[in-house]
């Protein structure tokens, strides 16, 4: 009964908008005032913020039943400490049992984050019924998940891979067979074109490519940060949630001159307290984490035990050195030297873009669930909303410290590269082996043997 | 009834726009406007209007044509100039329908912010290849060469710069617009920028294999039309009700044809061959090189089924031209998607070309909406059955790396070429 009406809803909707283009290509209506052009893309009047209603409750009865002497304000506060705690624990319980958890938990992430914003998506264009857009949906996400885990993971477990006929060929067709999965996948697309519903499956078509660009991209670049050391995924993500909650706490309590309009309850106190709180945070974690060559030493795989493990020499960024203080900090601590690693230098720099550029992502997932009038992006965690909910500051994080890191850290990989090399013809191997010889003597790295 | 009436309405279709009214060689498509010069409407007064556009179509195709060979002849810094023109004129005629279609004309910041947004990939990709191809020019301007090291955070500082301003340019009643003016603006830089890009990978790998798949790309074009108009009657695709099933297999086995005889035309000559180099002491770029094995005539055997038909036992041919029935096959089968695609984007946001720039054949992208499948295809066999990596970027990222995982590189590659038998265990350099 209500899908008819929505069917008659959109139809009336599209017979309204259709009427005003037709209109508009007569040539009159330049004049035309936009807030009446916007109305035909809306289902419901788009004039001032509405006050949505507020979204189910999904919090579970026994907390319900523990607050439920607590008023309103008071409870919601709840609410949110206790499910923050008891995301933090499971955080570190992952922590605790490995990168190869890790890795699964950022892929069941980036699935959930996924589907949350293509439902939104089929909400807004009411596209249920399409055909096969759902099937389409998901095997584009297959497909580029399958083209990313291709191009990284396979330079990881190289070993593993070179064992194994059947997947040396995958390996070295990677890009072709991808690519044929992708056009299978777009050709499907143009063949389900159906003459109704042309807009809406190229809005639902577009839609899909920028989520895929925006969730998968990242949390691959979130992996890869993951597999150069623990803590180059750690200290990032702890930063992003630090700014979070102290600006929180900062604004709860001191706040009062709001930020931006887009987000009502950001204040400039809150985003200042949280800033500085965050980058002391992230100073004195890294101090902490830098210790442990747990998190410090880059994910390898050992292919004789078939696990991950991560034992190395540390480099020289997780090796004390003296630093001198600057005069003006030296009358505030009264130190003159300090004992850090050089990591905490780097620190600051994660900490600053989590705290002034991270809110963006912020301020941009605001924007998008105001433009789609939804309050959260969907109610998998009670008090806090959808996964992207948590996750929005998070995406431009992780590309900010992969960039960091391949500008700044380290240099090409090293096994990508060796990889590469055994590819290349005999004559080609045989004329860069005889260079990097060369270069090698020439800088002492290699002490020419026995000529013959 | 009523609400069967409001749901033929659903897509927008009117009934006078609707191709699935005119037939295949019937009706002539109504010029939205008439751009053809003055010369020609004089030229062609007294035709018939279906013969008329007919001959502006072809006069203008062969004037593309010409074009394309003079381009061609300049050399492959033209090219990429054009290459480049040709993927700005498509960013903008595809923005402009995102413009009409949401009348965002007067969006804050948006038009500004969308070009910003076409130089930051710009400038991301540019930089990528240019630092390959120009490594050593690069490696000794002092300025060049800060920008190349730190090349993927500037453009990536670039991009933030232009998201943060994206967000505060949000203005409270258009919140809707902005963000699908947003998504429209990164679907087309997908679609156009990676896409040019692509095509000026597969220029410097050698101009034959750009040259190649374009022309399969309009031959099979022209010919699917012809043998459409001569001998179409049976629909292919709903989407184009003016596509055939005889224009589209009869479009397949000319492009092949086609394609065989223009490798073998090409390929007896260097400058089309040979990956495009920058010669640093002449400061231009250079095509001159021992050609791969894959222009280099062989006898090949003639399956057996066709020696009946031919009646030649064997057959000299270049290697390169087996790879051009794989590319003139993608052309013919899969390109059309890619036109079909444009085509169901046209009906769903209800235009009948992209702009009205070429006489007859509509806007630029309303040409080029074939090649973009068909430059990612080139790009992707190149890579996974040509060639392999190129040697000297590797070594450059050798270069870069600390000195015990290039000690561990080294004795990794020793070990694999003693294996291989390519390097004796004793011998030295």
């Amino acid at each position: 009964m209500s899908a008819r009406r929505r069917r008659r809803a959109a139809a009336e909707q599209e017979e309204e908008e259709e009427e005003e283009e037709e209109a508009a290509e007569a040539g009159s209506d330049k004049e035309v005032d936009l807030e009446e052009r916007l109305r035909e893309l809306d289902l419901r009047s788009d004039s001032d913020i509405p006050d949505v209603p507020p979204p189910t409750d999904s919090t579970p009865e026994i907390l319900k039943r523990a607050l439920s002497g607590l008023s309103a304000r008071w409870k919601n506060w709840w609410i949110r400490g206790i499910l923050s705690l008891a995301m933090i624990s499971g955080f570190f319980l992952i922590i605790y049992l490995g990168s190869f958890m890790l890795m699964l938990l950022v892929l069941s992430i980036q699935v959930k984050c996924y589907h949350e914003i293509i439902t939104i998506g089929y909400r807004v264009y009411h596209s249920y019924d399409l055909p096969w857009f759902r099937s389409l949906s998901w095997y584009f996400l297959l497909c580029v998940n399958y083209f990313f885990y291709g191009e990284t993971v396979a330079d990881y477990f190289a070993t593993f891979v070179q064992r194994r006929e059947q997947l040396q060929f995958l390996i070295r067709y990677h890009r072709f067979i991808s690519f044929a999965l992708y056009l299978t996948g777009f050709c499907m697309f143009v063949l389900s074109l159906v003459k109704k519903h042309y807009r809406l499956q190229f809005y639902m078509f577009a839609w899909t490519h920028v989520t895929l660009l925006i969730t998968v991209t990242q949390s691959h670049l979130v992996i890869q940060n993951l597999f150069e050391g623990m803590i180059w995924f750690l200290v990032p993500i702890s930063s992003v949630i630090c700014n979070d909650i102290t600006a929180y706490i900062f604004g709860f309590f001191f706040g009062r001159t709001p930020l931006i309009k887009l987000s009502p309850k950001k204040t400039w106190e809150g985003f200042i307290g949280g800033f500085f709180s965050t980058v002391v945070f992230g100073f004195i974690f890294s101090y902490f984490l830098a210790q442990h060559q747990y998190f410090v030493c880059p994910v390898e795989y050992n292919s004789e035990t078939n696990r991950f493990v991560t034992e190395c020499e540390p480099s020289e960024l997780f090796q004390m050195k003296m630093y001198s203080v600057p005069p003006l900090l030296q009358a505030v601590l009264g130190w003159e030297t300090v004992n850090m690693y050089p990591f905490q230098m780097h620190s600051f720099a994660l900490s600053t873009f989590a705290s002034l550029i991270g809110p963006f992502g912020g301020f941009f997932a605001s924007g998008f669930k105001r433009a789609f009038k939804i309050k959260d992006f969907a109610d998998t965690i009670p008090g806090h909303g959808g996964i992207m909910d948590r996750f929005d500051c998070q995406y431009l994080m992780a590309t900010f410290v992969h960039v960091y890191i391949t500008s700044f850290i380290r240099g090409p990989n090293p096994s990508k590269l060796l990889k590469q090399l055994l590819i290349l013809q005999p004559e080609q191997q045989l004329s860069v082996y005889k260079t990097l010889k060369s270069h090698l003597v020439e800088k002492g790295i290699l002490q020419p043997s026995l000529r013959g | 009834l009523q609400e069967s009436e409001s749901e033929n309405k659903l897509d927008g279709e009117t009934a006078s726009d609707s191709e699935s009214k005119s037939d295949f060689g019937g009706l002539s498509p109504v010029p939205t406007s008439d751009d053809t010069p003055e010369v020609l409407n004089r030229a062609l007064s007294n035709l018939s209007s279906r013969w008329k556009n007919w001959w502006v179509r072809g006069i203008l195709t062969l004037a593309m044509i010409t074009f394309f060979f003079i381009i061609i002849y300049l050399g492959p810094m033209v090219l990429m100039t054009i290459v480049m023109c040709v993927q700005i004129k498509c960013f903008h005629e595809i923005i402009t329908i995102g413009y009409n279609v949401y009348h965002s004309y007067d969006l804050p910041w948006f038009r500004t912010l969308s070009w910003y947004f076409l130089l930051c990939v710009n400038y991301f990709f540019y930089g990528e290849t240019v630092t390959d191809y120009f490594f050593t020019l690069v490696q000794r301007e002092e300025p060049l060469r800060i920008l190349s090291k730190y090349h993927r955070f500037i453009s990536f500082a670039l991009y933030l710069t232009g998201f943060c301003m994206f967000v505060l340019s949000l203005v409270k009643k258009h919140y809707r617009l902005q963000f699908y003016m947003f998504g429209w603006t990164h679907v087309t830089l997908l679609i156009v920028v990676t896409q040019s890009h692509l095509i000026i990978h597969n220029l410097f790998e050698g101009m034959i294999w750009f040259i190649v798949p374009i022309s399969c790309v309009i031959c099979n074009d022209i010919m699917a039309y012809m043998f459409g108009f001569f001998f179409g009657r049976t629909p292919l695709i709903k989407l184009s009700p003016k596509k055939t099933w005889e224009g589209f297999i009869g479009g397949f086995f000319s492009t092949v044809l086609f394609g065989l005889l223009l490798s073998y035309v090409m390929s007896g000559y260097r400058c089309f061959t040979c990956p495009v180099e920058f010669n640093n002491d002449t400061n231009s770029f250079t095509v001159d090189c021992e050609p791969s094995e894959l222009f280099q005539l062989q006898e090949y055997n003639i399956p057996v089924v066709l020696q009946s038909v031919v009646g030649w036992k064997t057959v000299r041919m270049y290697p390169f031209q087996i790879h051009s029935i794989a590319l003139s096959t993608f052309a013919s089968l899969i390109g059309p998607f890619g036109g079909f695609f444009a085509s169901g984007f046209k009906r769903a946001f209800k235009i009948k070309d992209f702009a009205n720039t070429i006489p007859g054949h509509g806007g630029i992208m309303d040409r080029f909406d074939c090649q973009y499948l068909m430059a990612t295809f080139v790009n992707v066999y190149i890579a996974s059955f040509i060639r392999g990596p190129n040697p000297s970027k590797l070594i450059q990222q050798f270069l870069t790396l600390r000195p015990d995982q290039q000690l561990h590189i080294f004795n990794t590659l020793k070990a694999h070429l003693v294996d291989r038998g390519i390097l004796g265990s004793l011998e030295d350099a």
